[in-house]
């Protein structure tokens, strides 16, 4: 792929060369925001909920180190095996060697985004084992080979008819079939032998609880626990930012997460785990890659207070017209584009600018991260690395040396009235990007400040 | 009372229209209008685009032309919250930091400081109201409809004073028109498809004109509206304060 085919504003065109999709797209993940409006406008509370999650995960994070210790002793006295994980590479070694000491080549996964951060279904297929993944919507982009698109909803790009031909070539549906509950039947099936027949199980963590050492796992299938349960050995993964100090913090969270995410009051099953029942073992990996160099900057520590629930993406105007696709990672919209430079800049180097900074995205997110404000300072951040346009710097320089002197900028204005050329914000991208799809303003025959210096002598001053 | 009149340079340039209604607008009102020569810009299209190292020339011209003022007045949020949050001066760091405090917003400063409970105003059409991002989330200009909180809108509130005016209601009452500075050109498909959404839902609701605080949105939907030859027109809501 050439490096443009791959940037945010390339992807975001193909995106909406369909544009009844588009509309179908934005709707769909607009009626999920407004179901999370209803939810949440009824609860007196709801601002002083987000207020105290988000100071309890301040407070984590600037004690992090001590909180994970806690979790760790208490894990291993329950029994669980603890390991840790500094990047992707090394998560997905101990994920294999788990799974190799058992003589273990199938896995049921549930949803796990740090694993999809890690690619670990990829790496481990190169190994030849082969991965299931249990979420319905998973299942579906797994089917796909593609990506998940957004967090909680991760094939929100397909429409049911694709899923029907999906599971038509893979699931042995009839052909033409679309009906969801026809569909998710079908799914249960196959499903449910995968489930008996694996025994190994990955999850995902929601919240690990330091005091008690123990995770809670939330789905709205069921599927952790029919995986899990099922398994002789049980693995989670977990960001080391999952941390809660204490049990009496989680009501908080589990409060915010499902009505921010899908408007639902809770999850369907919010699962505790903490021991393996007997002849089961159980591990829990918790991984860095690049969260603790997050947390050292001081800019953008708080994107590590996020819970992933997706509201800020089901809010985002341009995620809802771009595509979860059109972020290319692991995590898209808004929340990706402020964590994914923190992994490559030069390969994010897109997404911050990918946004109008309209900062909605802050005010649904449930634990308060800023980030609007954080792709503003990621953008300066990037330009001073030097992971933008060497063109664009070029005029950058030349507007500033017009906008700091009086005289230029009257000679510029006169010139750019008659052709929009030299307005601020179609720098260096020339007028043809404007135009396309808009007009241009009509040149009024006078400035604002011709008029004023021609205003009656009595009127001025 | 004096204050001084701050015009971001596209309104000078393209909108001289909103920025004489704010000039008339508040002398009506009784207040001083001064607007310094020699000003230029905010420095927000260098600072959004990730350049605000650069500003330094901008800001220290914005603070030579801006001190010793009781208020300074501009009809554009967007510039506003800029120069609110970042307008700082190494030659003058204490004059610029009075002026973070010291700028307002068009009608803000009409609500908060001079308190307007009257206007001599009439506009007799359907008018839909643009809540402008950076004027609504940043200044708070209006309450935000991801908040559990009260409602308020200081530009609905002096909309109201205006005889003969129907506002029309819309279905996202709060919604980015996609504008965003150079994202207008950068993210051309994604920009144009959001104002498209937006200009649709005010047809949709019967709005003759789009009005707001910030004249980019407005400049950015008008783009849209007259590609597609529609009648509905867009218009600066100092223009509709000081109609009659
Ligand atoms: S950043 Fe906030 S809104 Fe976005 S996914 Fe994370 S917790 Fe949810």
């Amino acid at each position: 792929m050439q490096a443009n085919e791959k940037k945010h504003h390339t992807l975001a065109d193909h995106f909406n060369a369909d544009e009844a999709r588009v509309d179908w797209h934005d709707k769909t993940l607009w009626f999920v925001r407004t179901k999370r409006d209803r939810l949440t406008h009824d609860l007196l509370e709801w601002e002083e909920l987000r207020d105290t999650a988000s100071q309890i995960k301040s407070h984590v994070l600037s004690n992090l180190s001590q909180y994970l210790e806690e979790f760790e002793q208490k894990a291993s006295a329950n029994g669980v095996v603890v390991h840790w994980a500094a990047d992707a590479e090394e998560h997905n070694n101990i994920v294999f060697n788990l799974l190799k000491k058992q003589g273990i080549d199938r896995m049921v996964k549930s949803k796990s985004m740090l694993t999809e951060e890690c690619h670990l279904n990829d790496y481990l297929a190169k190994q030849g084992i082969e991965v299931i993944d249990s979420d319905l919507g998973e299942r579906i982009v797994q089917l796909a080979k593609e990506m998940p698109s957004h967090i909680v909803l991760p094939c929100i790009h397909k429409k049911k008819e694709e899923i029907g031909d999906l599971f038509h070539e893979h699931l042995g549906t009839e052909a033409g079939v679309s009906d969801p509950q026809i569909l998710t039947e079908t799914a249960r099936q196959h499903l449910r032998d995968v489930f008996i027949t694996r025994k190994a199980a990955l999850t995902g963590v929601n919240f690990a609880i330091a005091e008690t050492g123990e995770m809670v796992i939330c789905t709205n299938e069921g599927n952790a626990d029919m995986g899990a349960h099922l398994s002789n050995i049980h693995i989670a993964s977990m960001g080391i930012e999952k941390i809660i100090p204490k049990r009496a913090h989680l009501g908080v969270f589990l409060r915010l997460l499902t009505r921010s995410a899908t408007g639902q009051p809770i999850t369907t099953y919010s699962s505790h785990f903490k021991k393996p029942r007997k002849g089961q073992e159980m591990h829990v990996i918790l991984v860095d890659n690049g969260r603790s160099r997050q947390l050292g900057r001081t800019n953008f520590r708080n994107s590590l207070k996020c819970i992933r629930c997706g509201a800020c993406m089901n809010t985002c105007p341009v995620y809802r017209r771009s595509g979860g696709h059109s972020y290319h990672n692991a995590v898209s919209g808004p929340i990706g584009s402020i964590l994914a430079p923190n992994l490559d800049m030069k390969e994010f180097s897109d997404l911050p600018f990918a946004s109008t900074l309209c900062g909605s995205c802050s005010n649904v997110c449930p634990v308060k991260i800023d980030i609007h404000d954080q792709l503003y300072k990621w953008r300066q951040e990037l330009v001073k690395a030097g992971y933008t346009d060497k063109k664009k710097t070029v005029a950058m320089k030349l507007m500033a040396a017009t906008l700091s002197s009086p005289t230029k900028f009257k000679l510029a204005g006169k010139l750019g009235r008659l052709t929009l050329k030299y307005a601020p914000f179609t720098v260096n991208n020339g007028l043809n990007p404007w135009y396309k799809g808009r007009e241009m303003p009509a040149p009024p025959k006078e400035s604002f400040s011709e008029w004023y210096a021609n205003r009656g002598k009595d009127k001025k001053i | 009372m004096e204050v001084a009149l701050f015009v971001p340079c596209y309104v000078d340039q393209f909108y001289p229209g909103a920025a004489r209604a704010t000039l008339e607008l508040l002398e009506k009102l009784g207040v001083t209008v001064r607007y310094p020569e020699g000003q230029t810009c905010c420095g927000q299209p260098m600072a959004n685009s990730g350049y605000e190292h650069l500003a330094g020339g901008c800001n220290e011209n914005f603070v030579e032309r801006f001190s010793g003022y009781d208020y300074i007045i501009s009809p554009s949020g967007s510039c506003v919250l800029h120069l609110k949050e970042h307008l700082h001066s190494e030659k003058h760091p204490v004059q610029g930091e009075e002026i973070r405090h010291r700028i307002f917003e068009l009608t803000e400063f009409l609500t908060d400081i001079l308190k307007v409970e009257e206007l001599d105003a009439r506009f007799p059409h359907k008018v839909g109201v643009h809540q402008s991002c950076h004027g609504q989330r940043g200044l708070k200009l209006s309450q935000m409809s991801e908040l559990t909180a009260p409602a308020f809108s200081k530009p609905g509130k002096l909309l109201h004073l205006v005889k003969d005016i129907e506002l029309v209601e819309l279905d996202r009452i709060d919604e980015c028109c996609g504008f965003g500075g150079t994202f207008c050109v950068a993210e051309e498909a994604v920009s144009v498809k959001m104002g498209k959404d937006r200009v649709a839902d005010h047809l949709r609701h019967g709005a003759e004109y789009i009005t707001g605080a910030d004249m980019s949105c407005l400049m950015h939907m008008e783009g849209i509206l007259r590609r597609n030859k529609s009648n509905t027109k867009v218009i600066h809501i100092a223009e509709i304060l000081n109609s009659h």
